[in-house]
């Protein structure tokens, strides 16, 4: 088996006081789709931002592409490697065009203004976006906020995504869509949705978190009756 | 801007302004606010109005946006405007009760009008639809010190937010039946969104920095293939400073 992408090793995190994760440990493997399920406030956002040196540990090791990751410096690699879709589109965008902001990513990667603004735009057509490309990111609906975000991850063609309940305020097309575009893309990822059915279309495995702690959830695949899986609490 | 106007925008083709380097806006902008401010006659002034007034063309700024920002200007001129006229010395043009309007208060005070608007809509034209990323980089490219991009950068990006966030509180507050008034029931609800406007500005700027450094912003500007100047760039750059020249000539003439 191949050495893992991203690893925690009993990792703590703390906010305002309150224990949130307590020595965590799971790892993520190369094409893996690792499903995080949880109740509300259970810490499931808290891990992802960890996972990218947005939210500090207090204990634990956190190992990322074949190196320990610690300082802001360490992670600035991470986050390039591992592009994160935050829960809020809204905390998400912030260019004043969706082009503009799809076309972030790619800058900071060192394209070239040009390139950057084309590779914008084929992420957003093979989204069949392209016709939200000029229009301005404060006038979309939710939904279109929603896509707009998952363009921009993608267009920096990241080894992992990261998605924070990916298929919130999307339409049933727009989630069939999202899906579709997903599998496609065979790259490892951790999706923390409350969606089951797009959990079981799309999870190869599944955590739960609870406690502050990932407990193994048994993830069926009735493969003799229909080809979705099952998630079992 | 709309929809549709961003794609007639496409059909008529690239503003002029907008196909120059955005280094060659920020100087030329730079040297013209410069050349406006330091006119002293009236011709020369109503005439670099008018060369603003023609940027603004060349630019296809959106008139609701010019509007709106002169709104603005005109908002903050306005009690010098009225106050000018009124305390400066010099012959008596209209008197009412005890204020006078003087002619030399008056004269002031279209001379500031002038000024004012020209550079104004100067800077509009030239840097107005230019984003504070883009703006950033051609400050960097031209060797500001990263320090002070930085600054300027979020200065622009707050002032984003706290707008947004003003909206959004207000909205939600009317969504549930609140109405503007004097009383003082009226007034603890300002207080509150006061209040939490500055706090949630302050959380919403830091979650915009999380995006951003997620993205791969590590506070540097990527400039390793900034795009060489054109020949527009240096017509602009020879229009921009025969005009200069030309309201400096008039001002002595005139
Ligand atoms: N900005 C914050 N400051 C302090 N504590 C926070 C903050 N955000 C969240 N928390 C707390 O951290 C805990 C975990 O929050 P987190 O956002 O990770 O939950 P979640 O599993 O993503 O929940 P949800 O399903 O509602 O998105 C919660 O108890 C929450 O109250
Ligand atoms: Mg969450």
């Amino acid at each position: 088996m191949s050495a893992p992408l991203i690893a925690f090793e009993n990792v703590c995190v703390e906010r305002e006081g309150a224990h949130v994760l307590k020595d965590v440990s799971f790892s993520l493997a190369p094409g893996e789709r690792l499903a995080i399920v949880g109740a509300n406030g259970a810490g499931k956002t808290t891990l992802l931002r960890a996972m990218v040196g947005l939210q500090p540990v207090t204990a634990g090791r956190i190992v990322a592409f074949g190196r320990e990751r610690a300082l802001e410096s360490d992670f600035h690699e991470v986050r390039l490697r591992a592009a994160y879709m935050f829960q809020d589109a809204d905390d998400q965008l912030f260019c004043p065009t969706v082009v503009e902001d799809v076309a972030f990513g790619p800058l900071n990667m060192g394209l070239s203004d040009d390139e950057a603004l084309a590779r914008a735009r084929v992420t957003l057509t093979s989204l069949d976006l392209a016709h939200l490309a000029d229009r301005l990111v404060r006038r979309l609906s939710g939904g279109e906020k929603r896509m707009v975000c998952l363009a921009g991850v993608l267009a920096m063609n990241p080894d992992v995504l990261l998605l924070d309940e990916p298929t919130n305020s999307l339409d049933a097309a727009h989630v069939e869509r999202l899906v579709d575009a997903l599998m496609r893309l065979d790259k490892a990822m951790v999706i923390v949705s409350h969606d089951r059915p797009v959990l079981d279309t799309l999870a190869t495995r599944a955590l739960a978190m609870r406690d502050g702690a990932l407990h193994p959830v048994v993830l069926h695949r009735h493969a003799h009756t229909h080809e979705h899986g099952h998630i079992h609490l | 801007m709309s929809l549709s106007q961003a794609g007639a925008h496409r059909e008529a083709g690239v503003p002029l302004i907008e196909a120059l380097d955005p280094r060659t806006r920020l100087i030329a902008a730079v040297f013209l606010a410069v050349a406006i401010v330091s006119l002293n006659g009236f011709a020369a002034k109503a005439g670099a109005l008018a060369f603003a007034v023609a940027l603004i063309f060349m630019a296809r700024i959106d008139p609701q946006l010019l509007m709106r920002r002169l709104a603005h200007i005109e908002g903050f001129m306005a009690v010098l405007l009225v106050l000018l006229p009124l305390t400066v010395e010099g012959r008596a043009l209209a008197s009412l009760g005890p204020l006078s309007i003087s002619d030399r208060g008056l004269e002031r005070a279209i001379h500031i009008v002038l000024t004012v608007n020209a550079a104004a809509m100067t800077a509009l034209a030239l840097l107005g639809a230019l984003e504070p990323i883009r703006l950033g980089r051609a400050m960097a490219a031209l060797g500001v010190s990263e320090r002070f991009v930085r600054l300027v950068m979020f200065i622009a990006r707050y002032q984003g937010i706290f707008s947004s966030e003003i909206r959004r509180q207000f909205d939600s507050m009317r969504a549930r039946g609140f109405r503007s008034s004097l009383r003082r029931q009226a007034f603890r609800a300002y207080g509150n969104l006061a209040g939490m406007i500055l706090v949630r500005s302050i959380e919403r700027a830091e979650r915009v920095d999380e995006a951003m450094r997620c993205r791969g912003f590590s506070g540097r500007f990527p400039l390793r293939r900034v795009r060489p100047m054109t020949g527009a760039d240096a017509r602009f750059a020879l229009l921009a400073t025969i005009a200069a020249i030309a309201l400096h000539a008039l001002d002595r003439l005139a």
